[in-house]
């Protein structure tokens, strides 16, 4: 593990992937199974500056970066509009009590 | 140890620190504010990797927006009187069996494929790169990007309205 190493950069982005992937596995209240996405695509972001800097030296993977923030604000603004109307129709953000598309 | 390499570790340790805190805390209002040291933390390692721009919109859109956006979403979920505010969890011993394998396997590849030494590394601002790449070269992503945006703003506002019924 040094700064200068690419393979730190692609364990700091493996360990926050698993953390957001069991994020995503056993929360059941709809909000935190966001958070869990917004650190999967944090780790992708790491990998892709990381492999940018470290290879080509040229900015794409930067530029690809920009983009996956982008859409995880689109993402974060749909899911948790999709969560309020969970909640106002169920009175609740448990995933499980959302089992029906229409009260 | 230089002081570079200490700044590496304490962002390595907050940004690990922080997203355990939002996978295995038991207080959601918790989650949300731990995201904000992962996201903080995230931004340092794009400052390491020479990227000061992505750096910034890391810390502008996730921490200025999604973040608040995340905390208004649990504020509005949650009745405040109600003392418990829950993050249930179910099923953790499989998914921590299944997350545990696969974390071993990609750190076990990472460690074993022979990667490329880093070049003597340069320190230059980006933002113009950036720029330039924008309105050249990625163009046509870069005006899709706001439609996407577009659509994706009045999708929430269309979901999130009260409904009227005659």
């Amino acid at each position: 593990m040094s700064p200068n190493e690419l393979s730190s950069y692609l364990i700091i982005g493996a360990i926050l992937f698993s953390l957001g992937m069991f994020t995503v596995l056993t929360r059941r209240n709809a909000i935190s199974v966001l958070m869990g996405v917004e650190l999967i695509l944090n780790s992708a972001n790491i990998n892709y500056v990381a492999f940018s800097h470290f290879s080509s030296g040229n900015s794409a993977g930067q530029i690809y970066a920009i983009f996956v923030i982008m859409l995880a604000a689109a993402e974060a603004a749909v899911g948790l509009a999709i969560v309020l109307a969970i909640f106002q129709l169920f009175h609740s953000i448990d995933v499980e009590a959302a089992q029906s598309l229409k009260e | 140890m230089e002081v570079s390499t200490a700044v590496f570790y304490l962002i390595t340790l907050v940004t690990v620190v922080s997203a355990g805190m939002v996978a295995l805390s038991r207080n959601i209002i918790y989650s949300a504010f731990s995201l904000l040291g992962t996201f903080m933390g995230v931004a340092g390692i794009y400052i390491f990797l020479g990227a000061d721009f992505v750096a910034a919109v890391q810390l502008l859109i996730y921490v200025g927006g999604i973040l608040v956006l995340i905390l208004f979403a649990v504020m509005l979920t949650h009745r405040i009187t109600d003392v418990k505010i829950t993050n249930r969890a179910a099923g953790r011993i499989p998914a921590l069996l299944v997350v545990a394998v696969f974390v071993v396997l990609l750190i076990q590849t990472v460690k074993e494929t022979p990667w490329l030494k880093a070049k003597q590394v340069v320190y230059t601002a980006t933002t113009a790169t950036i720029g330039d790449a924008f309105l050249y070269d990625y163009l046509l992503p870069f005006e899709l990007a706001s439609i996407v945006l577009l659509g994706a703003m009045i999708g929430a506002v269309v979901l999130s309205r009260k409904e009227i019924k005659e």
